[in-house]
């Protein structure tokens, strides 16, 4: 069922065709051993540095909320469960290893035995086991990346210089194991790239400012999230994201505010519970609820504030990347600072914080995040939790009472509002 | 005479309540949910009509809350209990900043406006820890009726301190209290502390402005009020009603509903938002 916000277009079809030549590349490096393929962790991600070797990424959490969504994630969890890994182990980490040892793959098709496992560990220590397992059950090499936490606003000298001596470490490391001489001018065009696709994404952001917004930034960003991780680097991003700030352009100004399609304008926090992705889509559709805002489809890159990848400084502005333009390498302040900018800049009424059971390197902290935009701020939040890969987290009847009084309540405070001013008038 | 109904269904027990224009609260009726929540609603909801001794065709409006409201095939609308306990604790006691809600299968705190608004809430996540269901395993163990717990542990004058809030290891822990000889009274004075800190450690991430009023079938456990009065050291506004608080509530949209003032626009607005589904899922 299509629900009301929903939207569907060409750019869909587009996101389609890329994903699938995707994991087409992938099956073809499975079978004949080519292009080399690297494991990477989407936030942080390196993958301009890839493309100086015309390597392919593999995203193990891209494959487990694949699997999620397609209601696919339980049986590898439990097979992970069944070898020792606990309830309470990040499960996307558990779908992965499962999936892994039962040969489950979400298109039905090959995943390669990576030519290099990378574990570009930023803010998420979880990678850390995640991908030395990774590396131990396909036998594939690992090389750690170990990428300073945001301690101040900004990353100090000394940090930038630490990942870029890494990341030649890296260039090294990928030209012996590849076979491959890593092709500098190729990596400095991925980076132009980069900075062109980030410019039209952030445009894309800056969308969602209308009301009412021509896509849902939380819902719909997913959609467009898959090109991001995958593609950025490439002219096929670019693309893509040409033709997707065109269509939302005109979405834009062919769509008139008739203050029915979107009745509320919310920021959501956190991950989506992707195994029951339709049914809490439809619990915001019910309000006719808009996000124009999420810290999730920033976790591979912070860029609507006007951070961008530099073609004249590639090195460090990976580096800068890794260290400071994505959400999870991020402090709590900053996400605090993030979110606020989210509600005053996009007008929202309010802010949903969605806690993964799972997850709780992310989630931790998030008591207080809900304190801080209530209680300091006065920002209505709805603090409710479900996982994004188990679907045993979810309580629908839980999460429709929450959802549903917390718009009961805004949509009373509106009511009320404007009765004042009608009154006044 | 217009009337107007509220019908809650918990996951324990079902409650209706008949409001008439100008009179209050004309009726109320309590039955136990069960298995068929449809039937349930249906016959709390006529045994309100009966007491109130008019026909369920009197009654104009119907709004449906607690968890089974989406199962009332004949209510008119729906809204959550949060909102509902809000408005009734607020009719009550107008005096109300924050209501303290213990029901059979959860607990939550809401905090509210001058005007009976929702400002914010809190509930148990997938615990029944501080709820109804807690206090009916303890009593299961000890051998005694759920209306016997409270009245004993005011008896009770060396509360014993539970290892859990766990609704299923609270057995486990009473029947080790039991071996070692400790009393009855001093076993249920500690599980209803144990419930009560709890509860309020819930309620103090909404707030605990004053006046908090208790509603929901906890609230009639004499018990549970005097325990979470100690630990919050003020009183609670107890009604005699409180177990129907969620139903009045409701009964309380309902009527505003069929209202054309200013109050009735924004309640009655509310729950005209969900009614008319104007190509909403539902």
């Amino acid at each position: 069922m299509t629900t009301q916000t929903e939207y569907r277009s060409q750019l869909h079809h587009r996101q389609k065709e890329l994903m699938v030549k995707w994991y087409e590349r992938l099956n073809e490096a499975a079978e004949t051993g080519e292009p080399p393929t690297v494991s990477m962790m989407i936030s942080g991600n390196c993958v301009e540095l890839l493309e100086g070797f015309s390597a392919v990424p593999i995203y193990p959490e891209v494959n487990a909320l694949q699997l999620a969504i397609r209601h696919q994630s339980l049986e590898p969890i439990l097979l992970a469960e069944e070898l020792g890994y606990a309830a309470d182990n990040c499960a996307y980490v558990k779908a992965d290893i499962g999936a892994y040892l039962r040969g489950i793959t979400p298109t039905g098709g090959k995943l390669p035995k990576p030519t290099l496992v990378l574990c570009n560990f930023v803010g998420c220590n979880t990678y850390l086991k995640w991908f030395e397992h990774v590396a131990e059950f396909t036998g594939a090499p690992l090389y750690t990346l170990d990428v300073p936490f945001m301690r101040y606003d900004e990353p100090t000298h000394a940090d930038i210089e630490y990942v870029v001596k890494q990341l030649k470490e890296l260039i090294k490391r990928l030209e012996d194991l590849t076979g491959r001489k890593f092709d500098y001018d190729r990596f400095k065009e991925a980076v132009r790239c980069s900075s062109e696709v980030e410019n039209l994404w952030s445009r894309i952001k800056h969308l969602a400012k209308h009301s009412p917004s021509p896509f849902d930034a939380y819902f719909d960003a997913i959609t467009l999230m898959g090109p991001l991780y995958v593609y950025r680097a490439k002219p096929e991003g670019v693309e893509f994201f040409e033709i997707a700030l065109k269509e939302l352009q005109e979405k834009v100004l062919n769509e008139r505010d008739d203050g029915e399609r979107e009745q509320f304008r919310v920021v959501i926090e956190g991950p989506p519970p992707y195994p029951h992705f339709r049914t809490f889509r439809d619990m915001f559709a019910k309000w006719n609820a808009t996000a124009v805002a999420s810290t999730y489809s920033t976790v591979g890159g912070l860029w609507e504030f006007g951070a961008r990848h530099d073609p004249s400084t590639p090195f460090e502005s990976v580096a800068r990347h890794m260290l400071e333009h994505n959400v999870t390498n991020r402090n709590y302040l900053q996400r605090y600072d993030q979110i606020k900018k989210y509600v005053e800049d996009w007008n929202a009424d309010g802010v949903i914080i969605h806690f993964v059971k799972s997850c709780r390197l992310f989630s931790a902290g998030q008591g207080d995040m809900r304190d801080y935009f209530t209680k300091t701020l006065g920002i209505p939040t709805l603090y409710i939790e479900s996982d994004l890969e188990d679907p045993r987290y979810f309580s629908e009847a839980q999460l429709k009472n929450r959802i549903d009084a917390y718009f009961e309540a805004l949509e009373h405070q509106k009511l009320s509002h404007r009765g004042i001013e009608e009154r006044r008038n | 005479m217009r009337y107007a109904a509220g019908v809650d269904v918990g996951s324990t027990q079902t409650k209706a309540v008949v409001m008439a224009e100008g009179r209050g609260i004309v009726a109320r009726a309590l039955t136990d949910t069960g298995a068929n929540v449809t039937k349930a609603a249906e016959h709390a909801f006529h045994l309100c009509c009966c007491e109130a001794g008019i026909d369920p065709r009197d009654v104009g409006f119907v709004v449906g809350t607690g968890y089974g409201r989406y199962k009332i095939t004949f209510g008119n609308a729906q809204m959550t209990e949060i909102s509902c306990h809000a408005r009734g604790a607020s009719y009550i006691f107008p005096s109300t900043r924050t209501v303290i809600d213990m029901g059979g299968q959860d607990a939550k705190a809401i905090s509210i406006g001058a005007d009976g608004q929702v400002l914010d809430f809190v509930m148990n996540d997938k615990c029944a820890a501080g709820s109804g269901r807690f206090l009916a395993n303890a009593a299961d163990v000890m051998g005694i009726t759920l209306d016997e717990v409270g009245p004993i542990s005011l008896e009770g004058t060396r509360p014993v301190k539970l290892t859990t809030v766990c609704t299923v290891f609270v057995e486990s822990d009473i029947l080790s209290y039991l071996s070692m000889g400790k009393k009855p009274p001093d076993i249920l004075r500690g599980v209803h502390l144990a419930i009560a800190k709890r509860t309020i450690s819930l309620a103090r991430r909404v707030s605990l402005e004053p006046d908090i009023t208790m509603t929901g079938g906890v609230a009639r456990n004499v018990g549970m009020v005097q325990a979470l009065e100690e630990v919050l050291e003020t009183k609670l506004q107890v009604s005699r009603d409180a177990h129907f608080i969620g139903a009045i509530g409701a009964a309380l949209f309902a009527l505003e509903k069929e209202d054309d003032s200013f109050e009735a626009e924004v309640y009655g607005g509310a729950v005209g938002a969900v009614t008319q589904p104007s190509g909403r899922v539902q």
